[in-house]
Order: structure tokens, then sequence, then C-alpha cells
């Protein structure tokens, strides 16, 4: 199970990055932690003629905080964002204790995981419920694209072919905002068969806001907006969570894989999502006291 | 497609050889430096038995191509014991019938130095969870864990 | 001789290498000028061949050869079946057996994704795939079966046109009266069962090196196989060489569970090439061809029936037993009649009758893993048995207390033959106190006790039972040969191949014994034809017995030959020396000890001289095992189940187990260890899945699903030990059991656990989106 023959470059700037990609199109392949492209390659399923390489790109491993938020720049390696956040975004750090093993996170990127968008994968949904937005360049200058308009299908991105990611940006949570994070897979480190996250911010006992964000139920990470319009402004009761979840797991559009059916995806995305936002209110709450 | 000359530390050891493009760590440790110790078990990063220290840290040899290393430092578990003498996680796995087999051990052994540098005194959860990427088709993990756990110099809790 | 290793917990002796990363697998296997192969493999589960283009192969960089079935038609030879019945069975049962030999290469059409259509020989195993890659063949694709029931009726589509039907494997069995015991019976439960296709995967895949020595006709070839004397005969009679020119060698394995127990069309293809080639030739098959070609295993159906009296007493039992072969009926009776000899297991019951279908199907082959039939048949029975406590509403561990056979009944006679044609009779055990034992180790009753209370807070926690009796050790002999050199140090050769189970260590320890000689001063090694002439290898739970009672043998016999040389150097009659420690000496003279070594070089002849006996310190044992020992075991799984999302979490795991006289106890745990971890595994977690077009859906271990630590317990045993009458060392077989009953325990304790809801788990892997939709179901 050897690759096919490709040729490979390094470049060690950005804008050298995008003069391969503008080169080579469709026949190229970004190179960042490899952790799922690798085995794609081993499998002969992707066959680049070229890969390129941006391990030796300078200046995309940074983790800094401006107005509020973490840039994260795209090679950051998982494990090594593990540490870097240093409390300051609990449910960030617990997504990325998911992520396969140690191995695999000591080389996996941050923004490979974005750029490959799977939807089962947990930083997309986590982004995503973070309402956090990712930063792009190409050849005609950068773009900076909300989370909800990136990931556009199974895979697929609204990056365009001689665009790079470098940098993912994590609004943290306002100070009191609960957070909770739920999935469900075949073995420890396994893609999720399904998963929830939820970050939930309360204000004299009422939901000021809630984000919930549901991932391996369908094409791309989904924001549960059902559920959120029942939550805010509400008190949140016991019942009044399973209302939210149950809306929203009604308008998600789950597949079917070999380890789960779509009706067993939506009856459990219901359920993490009630499990979710249970945690995150009770956090909020006990951080409120 | 064209070869190119890499520069690399294995072991403590300088090496210089050119590699093609397509060639992974674990394909270039086992033929060209001929360190045959690790295993290729899967060549899609599941069974985690070709795992290598990669600058003190574990990773999957088989997901990286060998044309990427240049400058880097690697250990394989050709370079845990200090000559005759075994490294202290390789006495426990003697002592604990932590292997059968032995092919998925030098990615074990590797995955537990480098866990056990950073928890010295870990639980038997955190030893599993660490050991998760590792697949084992003998063992059951039992004795592997008792054996990570006695290198720790610690007691089952 | 006194026992100063056999039972000790000896630490292993091949640990070192293994853990300096010093180990020698087939793929560390290295030669001067060696090529490598890839092959190309059908794409289709059938499908006829009208025509193969190579020529672009040919000429790809770095290509040698590339061959298919016409390229070497001289040298395709049907490739070896297994598992005509023995007299003893065929003379006691009426088999209709149909066997279509496999050919190496596809002549002219493909009967499963996997099968070899042709064969790259190049510099590097890239271009070998980049060639592979570039052979053209026209397909035909035809109807295909993969429904193992649906193949066994009339009109399904044919994997062997010639049969006229699928059924590879038919036959009927009944002991006792099972028409009186239904019609006798209170209350009989029924229910169908249906165990998977999961295996081995040992985590080493196969391999093969040729050498083809033309000045000499002789062939060395290096395989990761656990047999490596059937692949040395089939090589022999395939390429028409003598068997001495034949040398297959098992260099380390790294794990075989079975899997590298079967023929394989590689072990030929690989050599053939080397003679064609002249050249040495290395395939290493990757982890995606291990998922379609390397042989899969169990997968059964089992429409089972029990009649009992209200009291929970079994009186009949009825089995309809469908198994899977896949595309060609490799092992004959071995695989449908080991499920049907260890059906009743340890239940007291008298009156049965199975109809037994084993089916191809356009599917990879099946063959014997770990437990070869016995998990799949003790899921339908313990399943059946606990599904029969609960219509009676009996507690799960007293229905097995009222049925279980007792010691005092030992040796049983079930009236029927074992699958060597020898009478299935229990040798010894006691199969209550190893469910007594397993139920206390557990905390049974405690568990019980606080179960409804934790059941109230929305925990469901269950509890599950399963219990085995399995012949072991399958006869009919193991070859071993022991020889003293210059310096009396010890070789011992056998045909028990090493794959993971410390032969080095625990022969060492019986030779070590037998001989009177320091554990160091051993060497042992395994799997290499050129050791001993004649073997077997390592499969069914053998090895310890047949190997350990053949070593025993020889150095009984070489020891003799020591002693008498002593006698003659040390002056004293033979009945006076004794040897240990090394040394041999006259009884009650401790300063008469001499080292073995003096002894041997005092019987080679000198110019002065002759010795003081014939250097001849060398024998060969083939200790006669006609039939089985029976060892066995009581598994209890502690499971708790998320309700919410299916998910199954093994919170405890016991095993109380018998496997008579254990040579090292801390080989032995670990050999139920791996045991349990894979039976966990087919129990929750692995399946091999087929969509309807026999296309293999679960091609990588991403899909294919090994279990990790995390998903293992702490792993408890307790050991019982009764020794076999039926050896001299007293030992029954091991290897296997462990994967025996999980299953069973484990879907027992996820009933259990789900009792309020009613659950009837009736396949496994128990996955949470099948355990949700029957929860859902019920609720």
């Amino acid at each position: 199970m050897k690759p096919a023959p490709f040729e490979y470059v390094d470049p060690r700037t950005v804008d050298e990055a995008l003069d391969h990609l503008h080169r080579h199109g469709e026949e190229a392949k970004v190179l960042a932690g490899g952790q799922s492209l690798a085995p794609m390659l081993n499998f002969r399923l992707a066959r680049p003629a070229v890969l390129v390489d941006i391990n030796r790109v300078a200046g995309l491993d940074g983790v800094t905080e401006t107005n509020g938020a973490l840039r994260v720049g795209t090679l950051v390696r998982q494990r090594h964002l593990e540490r870097a956040i240093d409390g300051r975004f609990p449910l960030l750090a617990a997504g990325l204790k998911l992520i396969g093993h140690t191995a695999i996170r000591v080389r996996g990127t941050v923004g490979g995981s974005i750029a490959h968008a799977d939807p089962a994968a947990e930083l997309p949904a986590l982004l995503a419920c973070c309402d956090g937005v990712i930063l792009t360049r190409g050849r005609r200058g950068e773009r900076s694209i909300a989370a909800a308009e990136f990931f556009v299908g199974p895979l697929m991105t609204a990056l365009a072919p001689d665009e790079l990611v470098v940098e993912t940006r994590w609004p943290l949570p306002a100070p009191g905002t609960g957070w909770g994070l739920h999935e469900v897979a075949r073995r420890h480190g396994d893609f999720a068969l399904v998963g929830a996250a939820a970050l939930v911010a309360l204000s004299d006992g009422q939901v000021r806001s809630a984000r919930v964000a549901v991932f391996g139920c369908g094409a791309t990470p989904t924001r549960a907006a059902a559920a959120e319009a029942t939550l805010e402004g509400r008190v949140p009761t016991v019942a009044l969570i399973d209302d939210a979840a149950r809306a929203a797991a009604s308008k998600l559009d789950p597949h079917a894989d070999l380890h789960a059916s779509a009706e067993y995806r939506r009856r459990v995305a219901r359920t993490l999502m009630t499990r979710a936002l249970s945690d995150a209110i009770s956090r909020a709450s006990g951080s409120a006291r | 497609m064209t070869p190119r000359l890499i520069r690399l530390t294995v072991n403590g050891r300088a090496y210089t050889r050119s590699v093609e493009p397509r060639t992974t760590l674990v394909d270039f440790l086992r033929d060209d430096l001929d360190l045959t110790g690790t295993h290729v078990g899967c060549e899609h990063g599941v069974c985690g038995a070709c795992t290598v220290l990669l600058d003190g840290q574990p990773v999957r040899s088989c997901l990286l191509f060998a044309i990427q290393l240049d400058g880097a430092v690697v250990t394989t578990v050709e370079g845990l014991a200090d000559g005759e003498r075994l490294h202290p996680i390789q006495e426990a796995f003697r002592e604990h019938h932590g292997l059968q087999c032995g092919f998925c051990t030098p990615g074990l052994l590797l995955t537990a130095k480098a866990f056990l540098e950073e928890h010295p005194a870990p639980s038997d959860g955190e030893i599993r969870e660490a050991i998760a990427g590792n697949l084992c088709r003998c063992t059951g993990y039992h004795f592997i864990v008792d054996a990570i756990r006695a290198a720790a110099g610690g007691v089952r809790r | 001789m006194g026992a100063k290793y056999f039972g000790a917990a000896v630490r292993r002796r091949e640990d070192p290498r293994f853990l300096r990363g010093e180990g020698r697998y087939l793929d560390d296997v290295k030669v001067a000028g060696l090529l490598h192969a890839a092959f190309l493999r059908a794409p289709y589960a059938h499908a006829a061949i009208r025509a193969i283009r190579t020529e672009r192969a040919r000429s790809a960089p770095g290509v040698v050869a590339v061959f298919t079935f016409a390229d070497l038609e001289t040298w395709m030879k049907p490739l070896p079946l297994f598992g005509a019945p023995p007299p003893g069975l065929a003379a006691a049962i009426a088999f209709e057996i149909r066997q279509a030999p496999q050919f190496a290469l596809c002549r002219d059409r493909a009967r499963y994704v996997g099968e070899i259509v042709a064969m790259v020989v190049a510099d590097s195993r890239a271009r070998a795939e980049d060639a592979a890659e570039a052979i053209e063949v026209d397909w035909e694709p035809l109807p295909v079966a993969t429904d193992m029931r649906q193949a066994a009726e009339a009109g399904a589509p044919l994997v062997h046109e010639a049969w006229g039907t699928n059924v590879g494997v038919a036959f009927t069995h009944a002991i006792g009266n099972v028409e009186a015991a239904f019609a006798g019976a209170d209350v009989v439960m029924s229910e169908t069962f249906h165990i998977q296709r999961y295996v081995g995967m040992p985590l080493e895949s196969r391999g093969a090196v040729a050498v083809w020595d033309r000045r000499d006709g002789a062939l060395t070839t290096w395989n990761s196989t656990q047999v490596s004397h059937f692949v040395q005969q089939g090589l022999a009679s395939a390429l028409g060489l003598p068997h001495h020119k034949v040398r297959v060698i098992a260099p380390d394995l790294g794990g075989g569970f079975g899997t590298k127990a079967s023929g394989y069309p590689e072990d030929h293809l690989v050599p053939i090439a080397a003679i064609v080639l002249g050249r040495p030739v290395k395939w290493v098959e990757d982890r995606r061809e291990h998922m379609m070609s390397a042989a899969h295993a169990r997968h059964q159906i089992h429409a089972i029936s029990l009649a009992a009296r209200r009291d929970g007493t079994i009186l009949g039992l009825r089995d309809r037993i469908w198994l899977d072969l896949g595309a060609y009926n490799v092992w004959g009776i071995v695989l449908p009649y080991n499920t049907v000899a260890h059906l009743i297991g340890p239940h007291r019951i008298r009156n049965m009758r199975v109809d037994v279908q084993a089916v191809t199907t356009h599917k990879t082959p099946n063959a014997p893993y770990r437990g070869a039939g016995r998990p799949e048949t003790v899921f339908a029975m313990d399943r059946a048995v606990d599904r029969l406590a609960r219509e009676l509403k009996i507690d799960p561990a007293e229905i097995r207390r009222r049925n279980y056979i007792r010691a005092d009944e030992l040796p049983y006679d079930f009236g029927m033959p074992y699958r060597d044609g020898n009478p299935l009779v229990y040798d010894s055990g006691d199969f209550p106190a190893a469910l007594e034992a397993a139920l206390k180790a557990a905390d049974y009753d405690e568990f019980r006790r606080g179960q409804a209370a934790l059941r109230a807070r929305g925990v469901y926690r269950g509890i599950g039972i399963s219990g085995y009796v399995e012949g072991t050790a399958i006869g009919p002999f193991e070859g071993a040969t022991v020889k003293v050199d210059l310096g009396g140090r010890v070789l011992v050769a056998t045909g028990a191949v090493n794959s993971g189970q410390g032969h080095e260590t625990s022969f060492a320890q019986v030779c070590a014994d037998a001989l009177g000689v320091p554990l160091e001063h051993v060497t042992v090694v395994g799997g290499d034809t050129a050791g001993v002439p004649f073997g077997v290898g390592t499969f069914a739970s053998r090895s310890g017995v047949t190997a350990g009672n053949s070593i025993a043998d020889a150095c009984h016999q070489v020891r003799a030959k020591l002693v008498k040389a002593a006698a003659a150097l040390l002056e004293a009659a033979p009945g006076d020396v004794d040897i240990e420690d090394g040394q041999a000496f006259v009884r009650g003279v401790p300063a008469s000890a001499v080292p073995l070594a003096r002894v041997v070089q005092a019987s080679i002849p000198t110019f002065a001289k002759p010795g003081v006996a014939s250097p001849d310190f060398e024998a060969t044992a083939y200790h006669h095992v006609p039939t089985v020992t029976f060892a066995s075991a009581v598994h209890v799984a502690q499971v708790e189940v998320d309700v919410g999302t299916g998910h199954v979490t093994l919170l405890r795991y016991v095993v109380a187990h018998d496997c008579g006289k254990v040579i090292n106890p801390l080989i032995v745990d670990g050999q139920v260890h791996g045991g349990v971890a894979q039976g966990v595994g087919g129990a929750l977690y692995e399946e091999m899945v087929y969509d309807e077009q026999g296309q293999l859906l679960t091609g990588s271990l991403m899909d294919y699903l090994v279990p990790t630590a995390m998903e293992l317990p702490p792993l408890e045993t307790v050991h019982l030990e009764f020794p076999s009458p039926r050896n001299p060392l007293g030992m029954k077989g091991l290897g296997e059991g462990g994967a025996i009953s999980p299953p069973a325990a484990i879907a027992n304790a996820i009933e259990d656990a789900l009792q309020p809801f009613g659950v009837d788990i009736t396949a496994t892997p128990v996955s949470p989106a099948r355990l949700l939709a029957l929860i859902r179901e019920t609720a």
C-alpha cells in the first residue's frame, strides 16, 4: 500500500505556497499534519501530482489572544493547542482531547482539520459552535469566512483550490459561560458517530445566549438554531432543554453509514444535545453562584 | 518522483540519504537505515505499530514522508536500551509479561516513554488513554498497563 | 527429575530481542537481490475474465515480470484442501461434502473480491503496485450470492457451478430421543441467533520470501505461517520437489490466531516466481490486502430450541445451523463439526438433533480462527439458556447450577464422536466449581443486590455468564527433536510455531526439567522444517500438549543416553547415575558431578581411545495424541448500558478456567487475557461487512474495529487445575479458550442490564446503533 508517485515541494512562505497551488491547481494537495491526507495517499485514494508541504512555511504556528479571541495559526498542532489553551477555553480543550490519539494530535494541525472538514470531526463543530472565523489567503488576497459559511459539504469547504487556511479565530466564551460536549464513538479516539457541543450564558436565571453545534450528523457540522431559539430568554428547565433538543433534532438531516443509521444519529443527537446543554447550563449556573 | 537529499538524526546517529518523495518514514527507517524494529501494521495511522518519537514526541511513522524530515531528530525502539542494559520501561514490560508476539511492542514502548515523561505518576485510566492509539492483538492490554504502571514506580489505583 | 521449572512463572526468554526491536519478522528477512511482488486482485465478487492485457504493466519502470494464470499454467496446481471426516466420524455420520480447489491465480473467473488475478514482480514494492494498476482486465460481472441462507436455496447464483448447489457440507446428527424430550417438556424456547463474520486480525499481516538455489535445486521460503510443515507439503507436491529440498521457515510471527494456519495462494506464488525468475522474491501483505484476502472467520446462524421442565432442567436441544464458508470450502467438516461437538458444552443434555448446512458464498473464504466454531455455538447455547431462564423466571446462575454436569459424572460420555472420530468423552474438570468460582470472583450476589437500586437511579448495569467445555490439543502428534551439543547445551526443534505464545520459554521449561539442565542451556526453535522432519503446527490450542509431550519424550530418550554415557565415564551403574542442573553424578556422591559437556566430550572417539559411549545424544519423538483433552471455563461479564445512546461499557470481566497442568502461569494468564480481548471484539466491535454485491465495506482498521486499551477492563482470572489423564504432563490446551465465551457472556449481561426493557439480543456485534434500535423497539 504505497502512494502513487508525486512531486514534493516545501515552500518557506505563504506566497510561495500559493504560487505552487496556483500553478498546479487541482493537481496539487496541501500537506499539513497529514493525519488524514497520508492515509488517503497510502491507499491511493488521493493521487496529487504535487504535494505542497506547508510545514516549513514561517509564521503559521502561533497561538495568540487578541480582542477576546484565540488566534490559532494554521500549523499549530492539536497537541500544542491542548497545552496552550491553559484554561481559557475548556470546551475547546475537551474537544481536542477527543481527537484521535496523542500521536495523531502531535502531528495533526488545527488548520488541517478545519480545511479537511470532516463532518464528524470535533474542531469544525467547535469552531461553528463558538462563531469562529477562518482566515484564508489566496493570490487575490485575504478572506475571513465565518465557520457557518465555510463548511459546505462532507470534506467540502468554501476554500478555493489556490487558497490556504492561514489562521482560525476562536472567540473566547464570555466569563461565566457554561459548556458541554458529548459524543458517541465506537471506540475511544474514533470519529464520533454523533456529537454535540454547547455554550450557554445565563443572566438572572434565564438563558442569555445558547449556542449548540452537532457533528457526525449530516454533511457538515450544524448549528442547532431551533434549540438555541427555544432556549434564549427562557428559564432553562429540564423540560425546556428537552424541547429544545427535540426541536433541533427534527431539523437535522443525518446520514447513514456502516456504523449507524440516520435514525440513530437523529435520536442520539437529541440525547447528546440534551446532555451538552444540561452540562453547559449547570456549569454556567455553578459559576454564577 | 524527484529524489532529494535529507540529513537527519536517528537514535543519536546522523544519516544523510537520498529519498523519493513517496517513501514514508517507516519504510525509510526499515529499508534505507535497516532499523527494522519499527513495524508496519496498517499504513493508515490506526494501529500504532510504527510509532516513533519525533523530537521526543510520539508520531505515526507511516503518516510522515521521509523527505519532510530533513533536520529531524528521531528515536526508534533501537535507541531505547543503553547498550546491554534495557530501558526501565523495557524491563517492566518483560517483568510483567507486557508483550506476547512483540509486534506492537516497539510502538507501545515509545508511546509509554513519552507519556511517562509527562505523567510520572499516572492513574490506570490515564495509562489506558495514553496507549489507546496502539493496538495490541495478543495481550488484552492488562499486563501492558501493569508494566507501564510499574515503570512509573506506581501501584494499581 | 524434579519439576524445577514446570509450573514456575519464568520470565520469557524471547522478550529481550522483541523489546530491543530485534525480532525478525517476515518483513525483516532481507536477502541480496530481492525483488518485490504485488498482486492485482479481483474488484468483483463474481465475474468472468474475458481478457487480460499486461503489456503496459510489463513495460512499466522497474518491472521484472507480470504473471497471469496463462503465464504460469504449467505451475498451477490445485491448492490443498482439508477437513475430510476421519474414519470414526465418517462411520457415525453421513456427511454430504463438496470441495472445489482454488488455484493460486484466477483462471477464468473470480469468486470473491480480493482473489488474485495477476502477480507483478518489480524492483520495489511501490513500483510493483504502480504496474499492477496498469493491468487491464475485461470483466463480465456475474450474479452473486452473499446471504448464506439464501445461497443454500435452489436457484441461488452458484459459486461452483459443477456442484449444482452452494452447500459445501451438510449433515444431520442426533443423540438420544429428541422428539420425546420435546413432547414431554413443560416449556420450549426457540430463537434464531446470528454470529457475524469476524477475524483474527494479527497485527503483523501475512508474507513470504522465497529463494531458489538453482545449483542444488532447493527452495528456501520464509513464510509468516503457523504451519510450516503443511506449507512444505503443499509446495513439495505442487512443485514436484523432494520434501528435503523445500525448507520452510516461520520467522518470528506477529500473531497468528488461526489466520496464518490456512494455506494461501501466495504461499505458492512467491516461490514459483522465485524459481521462474531465478531471483529471490518477497511479498508482504498490506493491511488492505489482509482485510480481503486473509481468511475470514465465524459467521453462523443458529435456529435453536431448548425443551425444559418448569424447574429449568433442560431435556432436549434442536438446532438448525448455517455456516458461511465464503467462496471455497477449504476446511470441510472442521468448522461445522466443531460447532456441533461443542454445542452442549457443560450442560447435561442427553437429547439433541442438529441439521447443519455450510454454504459457499461470493466472499473471502473462511477458516478456523481462535475457537473455530466454539464461540459461535457457545453464543447460541448460552443465549438460549439465558432466554429460557428469563422465561422461567429463574436466575441465570441458578439455571446453570441445575444443568451443569457434576464432577462426579466425569468421565462423561456423549455417545457421539469428537471431530477426530474418537468418542466424545469429557476427561476431567469441575464445571460447577468453575461456575461458583467465577460468580464469587465477580461478586455476583452483591451485584444482584445493588442492581435494582442502580436501576432506580437510571443506571443500567447487568451481569452475564457463559461457560464452555473445549476439546483442545487435537492430535495426532507434533514432532520434536532434542540434541545435546559438544558444550553440553541443548537444542530443541519442533514443528510447533511460536506466534507469541512464549514457546521458547515454556518448551525450554519442559526440556530443562525432563533433561535436568538449567533453563539457560536450552534453545528452542519452532517452525523450521529443517529442524524436525515431520510436524503439524500451532493451532487448535494444541502446541503445549502435543509439542510439550513430544519434547518430554525426546528428552527422556536423550537423558537415558546421557545417563548411560555418564555411568561409563563415572564407572558407576546407570541406575545410580542422575542428572541435575546440567551435571551428571553418582547419586549420593556429590563430588562425582561432571558437567554434561564432559559426558558428551568423553563420548567422542579420539586417536587414543573410543568414546565412553556413542556420542549420539539426540532423539526425535512424535508423541501420539489420539484425541483431545477437555479444557473448560466460566466467564462472567459486568456491563453498563447508556440507554440514551446504546453505548456499552464493560465494567468487569472474570474468567475461572481449567487448562490442566500449567507450565508457566504468567503465560497462561496472558493467553486468557488475549483471548478475552478478541472475544470482546466479537461481542461489541468487530465485523467484516459486505454489501449485496459482495463488496467488502470494512476495508481498513478505521472500519474494522479492534478494541483498544480503553474498551477493555482489567481482566480477572481464577485458576482451577484438573490434570488431564490423557497425556503424561497432565496438560490441556489453552490458546483459544479466552475467545470463546465473551460474546455470550457480554450479550447476556447486556440483556440483563436492560431487563426492564425486555430487549432480545440475537446478533453480534452489539453496536450502539443496533442496541438503541432494540431499546426503542421495546420501550
